[in-house]
């Protein structure tokens, strides 16, 4: 078992952990906060595929900006073990069986295929940041230039939608 | 390391994700497993460039396998556009109902 496998196996370990404990725990701050840990896996698997600037931009984006940002909401309505709601045993059991069976369905007919395709580990500048931004800024500018119209489109929507109701009814 | 290794992990990611908005009433958490689904999809998209990049890389340039983490950035770009809505919508339905249980949601049933 070379070392590379090992590090592989120990971020799955710890990815698949943090999404367990983040889907069973009852309180919603230790859900964000599993999340989190999820999140720092993925980064070390893009690492140990040299996708460096994805690396990057998780860590920053998602573990930095959208987590902190669910944390902010989770701590400002409150929420807590008492006040979380909870389904009752049998839709539970029902989604955990729907769900298992989909994953093992999936995965008995993915180790069918016997093309035996190798995954480059730790080598190549595909992603680099270098190689990335050529790319981009030279095959993908519309999809870029689009996405900065997208982010307008929604700030200006979470401010209409998280406005408070002026009172419009005259009387 | 083989591709298979990086289907299950994001299939097991995945699956997890669907469970948990299967099983829980907190939009809030909801919400999270959509995130969790995304960055499954998101391992699996970079690990399928890496493997054309292993096939390809004599012939073609670095160039040619970056497609795939450029698309990834792009799903992180609307996710997070998505986010802030999403949020958004669940903080006024808090306003509103003073909770966060998605069972409350059922008013256009009748």
């Amino acid at each position: 078992m070379s070392i590379i496998q090992i590090i592989f196996l120990l971020l799955s370990v710890m990815a698949v952990g943090s999404a367990l404990m983040m889907i069973t725990s009852k309180n919603p701050v230790n859900s964000v906060l599993w999340l989190i840990v999820v999140f720092f896996a993925i980064s070390g698997h893009y690492i140990l595929l040299n996708a460096q600037f994805l690396a990057i931009v998780n860590i920053i984006v998602y573990a930095g900006a959208i987590m902190v940002l669910f944390l902010f909401v989770v701590m400002l309505m409150n929420l807590n073990a008492e006040t979380e709601p909870i389904k009752n045993r049998r839709l539970q059991l029902i989604g955990v069986t729907s769900g298992g069976a989909l994953m093992l369905i999936i995965i008995s007919a993915v180790s069918k295929i016997d093309v035996e395709q190798l995954v480059q580990i730790n080598a190549g500048d595909s992603g680099l940041i270098k190689v990335l931004g050529m790319n981009l800024f030279k095959n993908y500018v519309l999809p870029f230039e689009i996405s900065s119209v997208l982010f307008l489109s929604a700030m200006i929507g979470a401010v209409v939608i998280g406005k408070k109701e002026e009172i419009d009814i005259k009387k | 390391m083989d591709i298979k290794a990086y289907i299950i992990l994001s299939l097991v990611l995945f699956t997890i994700g669907i469970v948990g908005v299967l099983v829980r009433r907190n939009a809030i958490i909801i919400f999270m497993c959509v995130e969790l689904m995304l960055n499954a999809v998101n391992l699996l998209l970079v690990a399928f460039s890496k493997m054309h990049a292993m096939s390809t890389a004599a012939k073609a340039s670095a160039n040619f396998a970056s497609d795939a983490q450029i698309f990834v950035f792009f799903i992180m770009v609307v996710a997070a556009a998505e986010v802030s809505v999403g949020l958004a919508i669940i903080v006024m339905m808090y306003r509103n109902v003073h909770t966060v249980d998605v069972n409350f949601l059922n008013r256009l049933k009748n």
